[in-house]
């Protein structure tokens, strides 16, 4: 699935990133807590309610490119900034953490564990 | 090769800067990226400790054809039980830190996982100093 289509489906909003929406996410992981996310052997499209900078840190440090933030969090210019300096997609979505899974789990996206 | 970097309480905007730094210059050193992961995730933990739980510190990264050296050093309240802030899931993190989705306990058995040495000393009431060491190959 491209995140153009994940997009879509989350009636989401591309904060920055529009040059990769074409790139395909297959694995996800959905966590408020950045040191789980540093613990990933892979590079899963992370779906968090976390926003603020270490959101966009530990992906930088995880290698991870692709972030979705739930419930309508909006991410700050620096976070933005950052973000865009490491080739990051980040997604908003007024949708909950549990739809928002629920949604791609559907669509064929699988759980890393 | 010598970095340093200073880690200022509390500063968690800035929280990660060293370690994003360090994984620039191991980039355009070539360093492998899996080994370039395991050296920035430990060093990012051990750098949000310093801001999180200490009155600041330093950051001091040696690197050598072979490997790189990390110590963060702080300036605070010290562990008084290094054997059980080693164990998975124990924490004395503030609100705030979890408020920025640490604090859950796993950050000093995240380092042990990501290198290849670790060394903790601390002394209560004066500092806490975290040796790390990840080899290239």
């Amino acid at each position: 699935m491209t995140l153009r289509e994940i997009t879509t489906l989350l009636h989401g909003h591309v904060c920055t990133g529009e040059a990769y929406l074409d790139e395909e996410v297959s694995t996800a992981f959905a966590s408020d807590l950045m040191s789980d996310v540093l613990t990933l052997n892979d590079t899963p499209l992370l779906i968090t309610g976390l926003c603020n900078m270490q959101t966009i840190r530990t992906c930088d440090m995880a290698c991870l490119s692709h972030v979705v933030i739930v419930r309508n969090k909006t991410p700050n210019e620096e976070m933005l900034e950052l973000a865009a300096d490491n080739d990051m997609v980040v997604i908003t979505t007024e949708f909950s953490m549990f739809r928002t899974c629920g949604l791609l789990f559907q669509s064929g996206i699988k759980p890393l564990y | 090769m010598h970095l340093e970097y200073t880690v200022v309480e509390g500063d968690f905007v800035n929280a990660g800067t060293a370690s994003s730094s360090v994984k620039k210059t191991l980039k355009q050193l070539n360093v492998a990226p899996p080994v370039i992961k395991r050296v920035v995730v430990a060093l990012y933990e051990a750098e949000v400790n310093a801001i999180a739980h200490a009155y600041g510190g330093t950051v001091s990264v040696d690197i050598d054809a072979q490997k790189i050296r990390m110590v963060v050093a702080d300036r605070g309240p010290g562990i008084p039980n290094i054997a059980l802030a080693m164990q998975e899931g124990y924490s004395t993190a503030r609100p705030e830190v979890r408020d920025m989705g640490f604090g859950a306990g796993m950050g000093l058995p995240n380092m042990q996982k990501n290198v290849d040495k670790l060394n903790v000393s601390s002394e209560v009431g004066v500092g806490t100093t975290v040796e790390m060491e990840v080899n290239f190959c």
